[in-house]
């Protein structure tokens, strides 16, 4: 994918990547999308809170520049597998929030047909493998699909998300040492934000950075900032790039915070007040994107009050579209435990 | 004999059939460790990788739980996987790809992927490999819905039920004794398939329905033999698929002798046997019963090394004919 960067010759080249890389109508894309993940993920909070979805959920609210930096650069056939916090993930490869809102009233109309909720969401067509509910459960799975891709020449390239806690299972070291042995297309992109649960890395993690541990499996290990738009993808441009030319995989270690607890049942007793306050007012994402936006002459205020009334109205449609579709039919009940043979 | 049978043993039996499939559909490869140049640990795909190259026949590292895990994900997305592990014991290391994952995408995606995916588990006791290398957990994955289970017997079979499972849309996984790998048999040439879950009669008889699976069938059929000279007439079926179960055959035949007895390897409590009883327990079967169901399965303890307390732990020969012979006779 070819993307024009219209600045490049107006602005030095000393502009960040994202800055140079795309034009300002994609720029307006991203905004738009990191604000529809925020709000997707408030409006199903909200609905949680009003008992209108069950089971629970997992916020990634705080690290949407994380979802869209990776993504951004992906080609609309490559693919991802995503975790537990995957909401992100599937709205930044393309998903449809009404579907998304669809799958967590456990409707037929929903991704899964209702079947997965918040923990299995995906979006097969769109090349999201799906979440998972297994902590790295989708890292060998995203090695495998990386695996097709070189045996059938397909030429996608294979992105796995997973967080901190994740990079201490054994799945996560079997999966890129084969990752790295058979150079497969893939990248494995670590979102750091602090916390598996209440363990923090510190706690947990015998390196310092996770994307240490790269070197153990002799590809590159990138640390960026999380909470930089530009920074993850100038670093995951790069990773897709290194990928798709058969050079290997390359571990991105995305460093970032959610700002909502573990689960809805955390009580946040392992974490300050002034820790959380600290990254919401000082480091939030989608600030940070607003104010880089309008210094480059990008957007002003107007435009990004337009950006997020219609982010409002969309998340409006999908709720009630959501609430409008038809739930499962009980004598269903054994569909799709087995492929259904014509 | 046809023309074209030949005496196979049941690994070049699976080999054949791999090699077959492999032939036909470019998207077929075998992943597993040391599959490659030393021929997998039981010379199951010997020298397939002369034939087939090592883009084919990929060694993996050690690495159950994340191979498990790349055949599954390429599964998904386009390729035939067909992943042996060394011993069915070391499926313990994979069981969260293949319970969590494996057998569930499908159902959790809403019908949006299919995971034609193949695990091969050599089984079973009688190697001497004391008790973490020889064990039966063929019940440990049958009961999990989204896969399906399977346990050929004979060379035939080994060959037809894995083209079968290969063709298959979604997870099967092959329990193989391995007692059985030297075991000869007419195997037909080219391509055929044997359906997954239909089970065989593999003899007839009047007096008495014996369920067997796997190495169980072949000492099942001796008993019945030996049997036949007391005047006591034996039914032997060939379970051949744990899920989904071939209720149907069980049942008629059961309505035909009016007793029941389950012959199986794996630890007797909890498992394929207990399964066969209640479900014969429940059926329209249940009122042509003579005799209570007996279950004959292995000792309520890990497989031992010693050779006689190996042989002791597993039913034999004899333990069959004396089961039968009792339920027969009514000293049950
Ligand atoms: C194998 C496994 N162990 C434990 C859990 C329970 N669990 C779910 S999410 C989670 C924390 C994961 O932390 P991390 O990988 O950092 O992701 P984050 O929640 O921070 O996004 C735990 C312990 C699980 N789902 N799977
Ligand atoms: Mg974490």
């Amino acid at each position: 994918m070819a993307r024009k960067a219209v600045l490049e010759k107006a602005a030095p080249t000393n502009l960040p990547f994202a800055y140079r890389h795309y034009d300002a109508g994609q720029l307006r894309e991203v905004l738009r999308k990191m604000y529809l993940i925020r709000r997707f993920e408030e409006g199903a909070e909200d609905c949680y809170m009003r008992g209108l979805i069950h089971g629970t959920m997992h916020l990634s609210i705080g690290q949407e520049a994380s979802a869209m930096g990776i993504c951004m650069p992906l080609a609309e056939d490559d693919q991802i597998t995503s975790t537990h916090r995957g909401h992100g993930h599937c709205i930044a490869k393309g998903a449809e929030v009404r579907k998304m809102f669809a799958e967590f009233f456990g409707k037929t109309t929903g991704y899964c047909k209702g079947r997965g909720g918040s923990m299995h969401i995906a979006d097969v067509a769109k090349g999201n493998l799906g979440a998972n509910g297994i902590v790295a459960g989708g890292i060998p799975i995203a090695v495998g699909a990386a695996l097709s891709a070189k045996r059938l020449k397909t030429g996608k390239v294979v992105v796995s998300f997973f967080g901190d806690g994740a990079n201490n299972e054994g799945a996560f070291h079997e999966a890129l040492n084969m990752a790295s042995i058979w150079k497969l297309p893939v990248v494995f992109v670590c979102e750091n934000n602090g916390y598996g649960m209440s363990t923090s890395t510190a706690r947990s993690t015998a390196v310092r950075n996770i994307a240490d541990r790269a070197a153990a499996y002799s590809m590159p290990g990138v640390i960026v900032n999380g909470n930089s738009f530009t920074e993850v993808a100038e670093a995951a441009h790069a990773a897709i790039e290194r990928a798709r030319t058969g050079e290997g995989p390359t571990l991105i270690e995305s460093k970032t915070y959610r700002y909502r607890g573990h689960s809805k049942s955390d009580r946040n007793r392992y974490r300050s007040k002034e820790e959380i306050e600290d990254w919401m007012s000082n480091r939030d994402p989608i600030t940070l994107f607003e104010a880089e936006l309008k210094e480059f002459g990008i957007i002003d205020d107007s435009g990004i009050e337009a950006v997020r009334e219609a982010v409002r109205q969309e998340i409006t449609e999908a709720i009630e579209f959501a609430k409008a579709s038809p739930a499962p039919d009980i004598g269903d009940l054994q569909n799709y435990v087995y492929t259904e043979l014509a | 004999m046809d023309a074209e049978m030949r005496e196979l043993s049941y690994a070049q039996a699976i080999q054949e059939a791999m090699a077959i499939a492999m032939e036909a559909d470019e998207r077929v490869l075998l992943m597993g460790e040391d599959i490659g140049v030393y021929g997998g640990a039981f010379q199951v795909t010997g020298d397939l990788v002369e034939r087939f190259g090592v883009d084919r026949v990929m060694d993996t590292p050690i690495s159950e739980l994340g191979g498990a895990g790349v055949a599954v994900g390429a599964a998904m997305t386009g390729l035939r996987p067909i992943f042996e592990f060394q011993f069915s014991d070391f499926a313990t290391l994979a069981l969260e790809q293949i319970v969590n994952q494996a057998a569930k995408m499908r159902f959790m995606l809403g019908g949006e992927v299919s995971v034609p995916v193949v695990m091969r588990f050599p089984a079973g006791s009688g190697t001497g490999a004391a008790a973490q290398h020889s064990q039966s957990l063929e019940a440990w994955l049958g009961h999990v819905p989204g896969l399906k289970v399977i346990q050929p017997a004979t060379p035939y079979d080994a060959k037809g039920m894995l083209l079968a499972a290969i063709a298959d849309p979604d997870p099967v996984m092959i329990f193989e004794h391995k007692l059985l790998y030297k075991m000869k048999g007419p195997v037909p040439e080219g391509h055929y398939t044997v359906p997954i879950g239909k089970a065989d009669v593999r003899r007839e008889g009047s007096d008495l329905t014996v369920v067997a699976t796997s190495i169980m069938v072949h000492k099942s059929l001796e008993a019945a033999q030996a049997l036949q000279a007391e005047g006591i007439d034996i039914e032997v079926i060939d379970l051949r698929t744990v899920r989904p179960m071939d209720k149907r055959t069980i049942i008629e035949s059961v309505k035909k002798t009016s007793r029941l007895l389950c012959v199986y390897e794996a630890v007797k409590t909890l498992g394929v046997g207990a399964e066969v009883s209640a479900m014969i327990a429940e059926s329209e079967a249940f009122d042509f019963l003579d005799a209570p169901i007996v279950r004959l399965g292995g000792a309520e303890i890990p497989i031992p090394y010693n050779p006689d307390l190996e042989r002791a732990t597993v039913p034999q020969v004899p333990d069959i004919v004396a089961a039968a012979r009792d339920l027969v006779r009514g000293a049950r």
